[in-house]
């Protein structure tokens, strides 16, 4: 127990957060003023099960950074309640909005009809303040998945839960324990300000631009031809080889099913049990790097889809994605789980402990890494030229295109290559089972991920949503999804209602998935079988991103 | 100073050539930049260099014959662009509730500086302020700069200018100037373009024309170099050009002016940066005769402190 004043204790947090920005110097602490925190105390982690459920959405006063805050939660709860499903069954869900704002929740990766979707201005109008919305849908698919508000920033500050839905015929992989692990990022800030940040300077939350002390210590090391060499292009492109995150931990405090890395999230188990933790990045902006020193993650799940059992030291987890692992501690100790941001300005943190109250070390963050010529050109000097849409060109709203994407699925991204860890590629992943629809594609539908990092502005083709009519998708048909990424920037593509089955470079399939991380300057394609009808969503799940533009709407008619 | 010389004769070639508006509509030659020529601004550019030229980074096997020589960035579009209408006629739902901000107009206001400056022959507070509204491509912008010494204004000038984005690092400017302070007040019709060109320098080149067949020209730059995140070194070059004389804002006709500023800042937060620096000003031909007959001199070197904030 800490037995420090609350202000103490308060000043200790606020420089933790404070030293993850400046260099992560706060790490190995060991501090645990996080149980004085109002968010701990008053959230206990709460699971709801059946098929009828009531949420309320609310505003609830949390404590993260040693300010107060108005956080948008779910039943009063930050992540909302844990909802366990059944496979077979048809869940209702009366969801009343007591915000003094319109709301809404939609439900990430779950097949159901259209009007259910709960995307405001595609598939209804919204939950008005003071309304109840029901919604009511079967189960047609079992897993980790998750929910979120689909209205304004309201996922950023706080309204966002996990789902389990069980299997009817029982977990493949089952396992002693079973644990949710979400990831996300909070700010003190007002998301508006934020958006607003960004769009009056688009570095402003990045603490890592190059200097020009780093730039003369290369001109002594490789010499000024190569130091230049090296600037050269990025400096003509006044692009910023550190572009890694648009927001990081110059305003973000990295969570752990609510927890500060401080207020450390805790999960039991005993020596020699299996424990499956499924990961879910509810996050807005960020995309993690997961790992737990000292033990192999065998991966038996993506995006709710079991696929084979590939085991890995750490692998990245997109915004919206989720990957059920599987972990054996065999010692009776305590292990860290560490989720560091794609961009090392900080992390979320907890521990796998068979006592409560244990620790174990924290692991140093990595070095920050840095974009290469490949995040920004592609495959140089190979790969297949892309096509890019007429919009494209003298476009204020574009400021790059790949003419030669990379189609590498076996990257697992800037950061984890090489780094001596085993990291999971998108390469690994096979969906057991194989593809739903065993057709070939008799379509293409070829989209560029596009944008303007100056201006902010983010795109599809170079056209934003405001400006852009929907995809058409011919009802029944099997297509293919071609998506190139022309920017420096992570894309996680989600795609409601519907599947993405993404394919090999061969062609062949791949792994079922509901959001596809488009890695700067790569290609990816992916089957889609148009058999839900209606209107849906499909975007940028970037928050950020989908608000300034990167969004369309399909219809399957 | 030759690199000073160098940009302030890139600004003039950028701001009077009359292609500049041309390539906006014109197809783009082998040599351009997003719309935007930069091959005839000596020291700023060289013809290739806004096109995926390789040939100085060491790739391994991977040379400039293996590369596709295309520009990245600009430029128009090939004949076999793909259309981005994947509609098939299909229009928008009619669904209310839609909030997406990419339409959305923004604001912010910025003052570069707002300082103390202690000169050669004169001491005072001078500013530099810039504001905007709009949407990511067009925008009502608010400019204005001067100073005040001996209790009074004194070579102080506001704009008010309608920004479009043209291209992916420009925007073009129209709108009004009105200079206050020190003699009669001028107002001018403004015209120029203003952006961020390779090697991350800002610049804008403004062109005025005023009543009585006055004209002047203005010429920016400025650079951030960045020491560590949070101290930036800021050079900042500006020219000013008349048309003809204008003895009651002692004015010479030809360059009249040009300064360069160097300014240290420390951004405490991104929004509120305290800096110190210095601003070399030289005047020449008629504007020099004119200070130096008022009792003042051609060239005057300052200190500054001041507070660099914005919202
Ligand atoms: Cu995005």
């Amino acid at each position: 127990m800490d037995t420090r004043d609350p202000h103490d204790a308060r000043l200790s947090r606020r420089r933790f957060v404070q030293g993850l920005m400046l260099g992560g110097a706060a790490a190995g602490l060991g501090m645990r003023a996080g149980v004085t925190m109002a968010q701990s105390d008053a959230v206990a982690p709460r699971e709801l099960r059946g098929t009828r459920f009531d949420l309320a959405i609310g505003e609830l006063p949390v404590d993260f950074t040693g300010r107060r805050r108005l956080a948008t939660a779910v039943n009063g709860q930050l992540p909302a309640p844990l909802l366990r499903w059944r496979e077979g069954d048809t869940v209702t869900l009366r969801v009343t909005n007591r915000l003094r704002v319109p709301s809404s929740i939609h439900w990430h990766g779950i097949l159901l009809p259209a009007g259910m979707d709960g995307v405001p201005g595609i598939s209804f109008p919204g939950i008005a303040p003071g309304e109840t919305f029901t919604y009511r849908f079967p189960l047609r698919q079992s897993g980790t998945y998750w929910y979120h508000s689909h209205s304004g920033f309201q996922e950023q500050t706080g309204l966002y839960g996990p789902i389990v839905i069980e299997p009817a015929r029982g977990e493949r992989f089952p396992a002693e324990r079973d644990y949710v692990v979400m990831l996300s990022d909070w700010t003190d800030e007002d998301p508006l300000a934020v958006y607003a940040h960004l769009k009056q300077q688009g570095d402003y939350y990045n603490y890592a631009e190059p200097t020009a002390p780093e730039f003369l210590r290369d001109v002594r090391t490789q010499g000024l031809r190569r130091a230049l060499a090296e600037r050269r292009m990025w400096q003509r492109m006044r692009m910023s080889p550190a572009d890694l995150a648009d927001v990081g931990g110059a305003t973000y405090t990295y969570l752990m099913n609510g927890r500060t890395p401080v207020d450390n999230w805790e999960g039991l188990f005993k020596r020699g049990e299996k424990v499956r933790l499924r990961f879910i990045n509810g996050s807005a902006m960020t995309l993690f790097d997961v790992r737990i020193p000292g033990l192999k993650m065998t991966v038996v799940a993506a995006d709710g889809q079991d696929v084979e059992p590939v085991s890995v030291d750490e692998f990245r987890i997109a915004v919206a994605e989720t990957y059920d692992v599987i972990v054996e501690p065999s010692d009776d100790r305590a292990w860290t789980v560490f989720a560091q941001a794609i961009d090392r300005s900080g992390y979320a943190r907890g521990t796998l402990a068979p006592r409560a109250g244990m620790d174990a070390p924290v692991p140093a963050m990595d070095a920050r890494p840095v974009l290469s010529m490949g995040d920004m050109m592609g495959a140089m000097g190979g790969g297949s030229m892309a096509r890019h849409a007429r919009p494209e060109y003298r476009n204020p709203g574009v400021d790059m295109r790949v003419d030669t994407p990379r189609s590498n699925l076996d990257d697992p991204g800037i950061g984890l290559r090489g780094n001596g860890r085993r990291a999971l590629a998108y390469a690994d992943l096979h969906t057991i089972g194989g593809a739903l629809d065993a057709r070939e594609p008799g379509r293409e539908i070829e989209l560029h991920l596009t944008g303007n990092m100056q201006r902010y502005m983010w795109s599809f083709d170079g056209v934003k949503f405001s400006d852009a009519k929907p995809l058409h998708f011919r009802a029944g048909e099997r297509l293919r999804l071609v998506l190139v990424n022309d920017t420096m920037m992570n894309h996680p593509i989600h795609l409601h209602g519907m599947w993405s089955e993404l394919e090999n470079a061969d062609g062949g399939f791949q792994v079922r998935k509901h959001t596809i991380d488009v890695q700067p300057a790569q290609r990816v394609a992916y089957g889609v079988t148009a058999n839900a009808l209606g209107r849906w969503a499909y975007h940028c799940h970037m928050l950020y991103h989908m608000e300034a533009g990167m969004m369309r709407e399909v219809v399957v008619s | 100073m030759s690199a000073f010389v160098r940009i302030a004769l890139a600004c003039l070639a950028l701001s009077l050539s009359p292609w500049v508006l041309a390539q906006q509509v014109a197809p783009a030659p082998a040599s351009s930049t997003g719309g935007m020529d930069m091959s005839s601004m000596p020291g700023m550019d060289h013809p290739h260099d806004a096109e995926t030229d390789m040939s100085a980074v060491d790739h391994g096997r991977h040379g400039m014959d293996a590369m596709p020589h295309t520009r990245m960035q600009g430029g128009a579009a090939p004949p076999d662009a793909r259309s981005a209408d994947d509609s098939d006629g299909t229009g928008d739902g009619a669904m209310p509730g839609m909030e997406m901000r990419d339409a959305e107009p923004l604001g912010m206001l910025r003052f570069d500086q707002l300082e103390a400056f202690d000169g050669l022959h004169a001491d005072g507070t001078a500013w530099e302020m810039e504001g905007w509204y709009g949407t990511d491509t067009d925008k009502l912008r608010l400019r204005s700069e001067g100073q005040r010494d001996g209790g009074r204004f004194d070579d102080s000038d506001a704009e008010a200018l309608w920004s479009h984005a043209v291209a992916a690092y420009w925007d073009t400017e129209l709108g009004v100037r009105s200079d206050f302070g020190s003699g009669p007040a001028r107002q001018w019709l403004a015209f120029g373009v203003q952006g961020l060109a390779p090697y991350w320098f800002e610049l804008a080149a403004t062109a005025y024309a005023g009543q009585g067949g006055r004209t002047a020209a203005r010429l920016r730059a400025d650079y951030e170099l960045r020491i560590t995140q949070r101290w930036i070194l800021q050079p900042e070059w500006e020219v000013n050009l008349y048309g003809r004389d204008d003895p009651q804002r002692r004015l010479g006709s030809g360059l009249s002016d040009a300064s360069f500023g160097l300014r240290l800042r420390y951004e405490i937060r991104r929004q509120f940066a305290p800096y110190l620096g210095v601003v070399w000003t030289q005047r020449f031909g008629g504007t020099a005769t004119f200070a130096r007959d008022g009792g003042g001199t051609a060239f005057d070197r300052r200190l500054v402190a001041g507070l660099r904030f914005w919202f």
